[in-house]
């Protein structure tokens, strides 16, 4: 398959991009002042994050649709309010994830958005999954903006007004320059922030106003330091089709509702993973001293018996350490313990920490 | 010109007597970008031309480090083990990794001045 490229491709060389092929797109990993700068301007400014790669799904339909989509998505999208959003999941028969997702609702349904890898495979299953009674597009069109970072808000006012107003995981419909674009108060960066859903032909007008207005193009290097910093998971690494969300300690995303009621593909397995004793948890690595533990990994109790593996791990820019994620089993998932990680065949000290390894601090 | 001497795997070597001190090149830290971490071979070891010396990882992923010429490494540098930042920050001076006592003085001859190695690097871009 041919490398795509977002409609801001151009305008990220101009920049001074260097790209790399990620999800079958030529995609900025970073600009010409590094990762770590990068995800420090995200902390202590406003950094725009091109993630047009990503899928917009609109899916049309009213009370039906919820139902229907409540079966594959176990999340409360009977009683989700208008422009409301929330993190939720396409899962599999065996409780697996087939993809993390954003569902929001809109008025005309519900829009979905996908990561790059899965969204054509999201679309089959999506499609197989409600027949032929909904009309469901994913968008061509559409570009996906993310502006993260503690300025954002007081920035992304100036030029579309009324985006104060906006609650963390709530958007609504804007207009710039007499076009829709639909803005949600969301990110993946620990951070406050929006994600700017807007048509192609206006993405480089409207990115290159808000860096002249100081906020600074941040790649896909520093998203993942970020995203890590923050205890998110990155799909394909860290959740995948062999993990349930409950084993990915992400119990939280499913609603009590649906926790009891079930009704969704999968539900039997995380039942089963809720009720019973889970055998492995994701959770937080932090290496002793400067060694990185990246996926793969293998992670070792004390009296050296295998016990798990990471599934990512970087350098935290924020907390000046090493950071890492991965699973391990359950008995050992207890925050502080002591574990070994086996490194190029040498063995380094690690604790489980507890996630996030950054913590906002509100304070202004 | 500098009497620095350069491999096709982005590393300089520099020499002084029996010793020659090795590091990457400016080219290589930039290609890199942010470096966090540093594993530097013991001393004593003794090394072999084009062998893995050692690891740089940035935020983004690890690599080997090779030397360009055999020898045993009589010295390896600290300071950028504490601080990785400096190899980015002056790769080809206080960056440097570790010095060897040279075996074979003419492994030093097959490898490329700053000219040549500033075209390889222009033209490879690797």
């Amino acid at each position: 398959m041919e490398t795509q490229k977002t409609a801001l491709y151009n305008y990220h060389e101009s920049l001074g991009a260097k790209f790399m092929p990620f999800a079958g797109y030529e995609m900025p990993v970073q600009y010409p002042y590094g990762i770590i700068e990068e995800h420090k301007i995200t902390r202590s400014n406003a950094g725009l994050f091109d993630v047009s790669h990503m899928g917009q799904l609109l899916i049309e339909g009213n009370e039906d649709l919820a139902i229907e989509l409540e079966k594959i998505i176990p999340t409360d999208l009977k009683t989700i309010k208008l422009n409301q959003s929330k993190y939720s999941f396409l899962t599999n028969e065996d409780g697996g994830i087939y993809d993390d997702l954003i569902v929001t609702k809109v008025k005309k349904g519900f829009s979905i958005i996908l990561n790059a890898a899965c969204k054509n495979n999201d679309f089959k299953i999506i499609k197989t999954a409600l027949g032929n009674k909904f009309m469901i597009t994913l968008h061509k069109n559409l570009s996906l903006i993310a502006l993260q970072g503690p300025k954002s808000s007081e920035i992304l006012e100036k030029n579309i007004n009324g985006v104060l107003s906006l609650k963390f995981m709530n958007g609504n419909k804007f207009t710039y320059k007499d076009q829709d674009i639909y803005i949600t108060r969301s990110g993946y960066t620990g951070e406050d922030g929006f994600e700017i859903s807007i048509p192609n032909n206006l993405v480089e007008d409207f990115a290159k106003k808000l860096i002249t207005q100081g906020v600074k193009p941040i790649g896909l290097g520093a998203r993942d330091t970020l995203r890590l910093e923050a205890g998110l998971c990155l799909y394909g690494h860290d959740i995948n089709e062999s993990t349930t969300p409950i084993e990915a300690n992400l119990k939280w995303a499913i609603s009590k509702r649906r926790r009891k009621e079930g009704g969704f593909v999968g539900y039997s397995k995380i039942k089963s993973d809720m009720n019973g004793q889970l055998t492995r948890l994701r959770v937080g690595v932090k290496p002793e001293g400067k060694i990185i533990a990246r996926e793969g990994v293998k992670i070792f109790s004390k009296d050296d018996q295998e016990i798990g593996s990471i599934t990512s791990g970087t350098f935290g820019p924020s907390v000046n350490s090493p950071i890492a994620m991965g699973y391990v089993k359950y008995n050992f998932s207890k925050p502080n313990t002591k574990i070994i990680l086996e490194v190029r065949g040498k063995k380094y000290g690690a604790k489980i920490y507890e996630l996030p390894f950054y913590k906002k601090s509100y304070a202004r | 010109m500098s009497n620095k001497k350069f491999s096709k795997q982005h590393e300089w070597v520099s020499v002084e007597g029996d010793v020659a001190t090795i590091g990457i090149t400016k080219h290589a830290a930039e290609m890199l970008g942010d470096i966090v971490f540093v594993e530097l071979p013991e001393k004593g070891k003794n090394v072999e031309k084009e062998g893995q010396a050692g690891v740089v990882e940035s935020t983004k992923a690890a690599s080997d480090v090779y030397t360009p010429i055999s020898g045993e490494v009589v010295e390896s540098n600290q300071s950028i083990v504490d601080d990785p930042s400096k190899i980015n920050s002056d790769p080809e001076n206080e960056g440097w990794f570790f010095k060897l006592k040279i075996k074979n003085k003419s492994e030093i001859d097959t490898l490329m001045n700053e000219e040549e190695y500033n075209k390889f690097a222009k033209e490879s871009n690797n």
